[in-house]
């Protein structure tokens, strides 16, 4: 069943049609890859999933967006619960300049009414072990997050988020300023994570989505124009576009 | 603008094409060998294999540099991963014609057993098979190349014909035919193999040109 299915989604940034009739689905405990060239809405899609395009001035919506059957684009929708419920992983790690534990915890003292110390302590260990960060962590819980490196940065990130029991990551060119040994880390974490989430990652690296992902969708000047099984778009795409696209052709 | 990739992929595809036509010649010349029992003309074709074994080894370098170089998605993917499937079939279709040749030179200093008759009909089905597979290639012509799969089944069953009648007519009449009843045959069955290898380089034309991939799943050929 589709976590999230988006139906006829348009966006436009004031006078600029960003996204055009987008139809998709994304599947639960699968990683799917949003690609295509600079400026063809794939961040737009992705933040439309947690509203975070809202931020923007004149931004406009109109179609569905449905995550677990509930749209998301209706004045009703919870933005607080849509939220804690789709996480963000953005290009650049940004810890909060906090230590390691208080990054963590940061969410569930916002979300949670009372969280007591020990559970506290225990959301802690469960989120760096998810992230394979304790062993190397677990002493220096009350040191500050800036002074990891980049690719623990970012994993801390991914903690953050864990911690407040999402079900969707979002990620934005989650590797793009990891060296390749952390890259590959970092996507044998996203392999791992996937049992229990649904990831969606946008990647301007044809080669990380092919690695990755399960299933891949090609998006141009706002359209989605192709979308399936990773294996399909990068062996056999049906769209010449796609084709042209993922061989280097484009423009 | 063209892209120093595409400059590569189309040295690879001339060296594919040229793979084609001396295997093709190879064939071509140890038939001619079998009919004028030409003996310099098999010794020729057994001199000439180490050439397109060079080629085999230099295709195969260029297509794994080229899949390691530049990571190739698509049409480029399937195109250089089928090079070096259809390599290799070409290069054990010249291995064949240099088999025939052998077996021309055991032939050429003995007397003739019978007038040759279904083999030169399999080796002309064995001829139009590999020029059809490779024109298909070039021209990336599904059709030509379901038509060459299709081909195949008429080479087996000459093949049975030429061997029936070696076994009943000669083997089985007078044992001492044996050696150049079963020098025949093996040329027949040598020619049956290039048409299986030749069928090979149309599946994966089809494949190639297509993304559908028919090999083991006839039924698929629509």
């Amino acid at each position: 069943m589709a976590k999230i299915l988006t139906k006829n989604l348009n966006l436009w940034y004031s006078g600029f049609h960003a996204l055009k009739g987008v139809n998709s689905s994304f599947e639960a405990n699968r990683i799917t890859a949003i690609i295509g060239p600079s400026g063809c809405g794939k961040s737009t899609l992705l933040r439309v999933f947690n509203r975070m395009n809202d931020l923007i001035d004149g931004v406009r919506m109109e179609g569905e967006v449905l995550i677990d059957d509930t749209n998301m684009l209706s004045p009703q929708a919870d933005l607080v619960v849509l939220r804690k419920k789709v996480g963000m992983v953005f290009q650049r790690p940004n810890p909060f300049p906090l230590s390691i534990y208080e990054n963590i915890v940061f969410g569930q003292k916002i979300h949670a009414q009372r969280v007591s110390r020990d559970q506290l302590d225990e959301i802690v260990e469960t989120s760096l072990k998810s992230v394979l960060l304790w062993d190397e962590l677990k002493d220096k819980l009350n040191e500050s997050a800036l002074r990891l490196s980049l690719e623990q940065k970012q994993r801390l990130c991914i903690a953050r988020l864990i911690a407040v029991k999402p079900d969707v990551l979002l990620m934005d060119e989650p590797c793009s300023t990891l060296d390749p040994q952390a890259t590959s880390r970092v996507e044998e974490l996203m392999r791992e994570l996937k049992n229990k989430y649904t990831i969606i990652i946008v990647t301007h690296n044809m080669q990380q989505a092919a690695r990755v992902s399960d299933d891949t969708g090609f998006m141009l000047l706002g359209e989605l124009i192709e979308f399936g099984r990773t294996q399909e778009i990068f062996t056999v795409p049906r769209d010449k576009r796609t084709e042209d696209y993922i061989t280097g052709r484009y423009g | 603008m063209e892209r120093h990739f595409d400059e590569e992929l189309e040295t690879l595809y001339k060296d594919i094409l040229k793979m084609g036509v001396m295997a093709q010649e190879a064939i071509f010349k140890s038939i001619e060998a079998l009919k004028n029992r030409d003996k310099h003309g098999a010794q020729e074709v057994i001199n000439t294999d180490s050439k397109i074994d060079n080629l085999e080894l230099l295709i195969d370098e260029k297509c794994i540099d080229l899949i390691a170089r530049h990571q190739p998605m698509a049409k480029d993917l399937r195109f250089i991963t089928t090079g070096m499937k259809i390599n290799a079939e070409l290069e054990r279709i010249a291995d064949l014609a240099v088999d025939i040749s052998q077996r021309v030179l055991e032939l050429v200093d003995k007397p003739i057993l019978k007038p040759l008759i279904d083999i030169p009909k399999l080796s002309v089905i064995a001829q139009n098979m590999v020029h059809d597979a490779i024109d298909a290639f070039v021209k990336k012509d599904v059709d030509l190349a379901k038509k060459v799969v299709l081909s195949d089944s008429e080479a087996d069953k000459l093949r049975d014909l030429v061997q029936d009648e070696l076994i009943n007519d000669y083997m089985a009449k007078d044992p001492s035919t044996a050696p150049r009843a079963v020098a025949l045959l093996l040329i027949a069955r040598h020619l049956e193999r290039i048409c299986d290898h030749t069928t090979n380089i149309a599946e994966d034309v089809i494949y190639m040109v297509q993304g559908k991939v028919i090999k083991h799943h006839l039924e698929k050929l629509d």
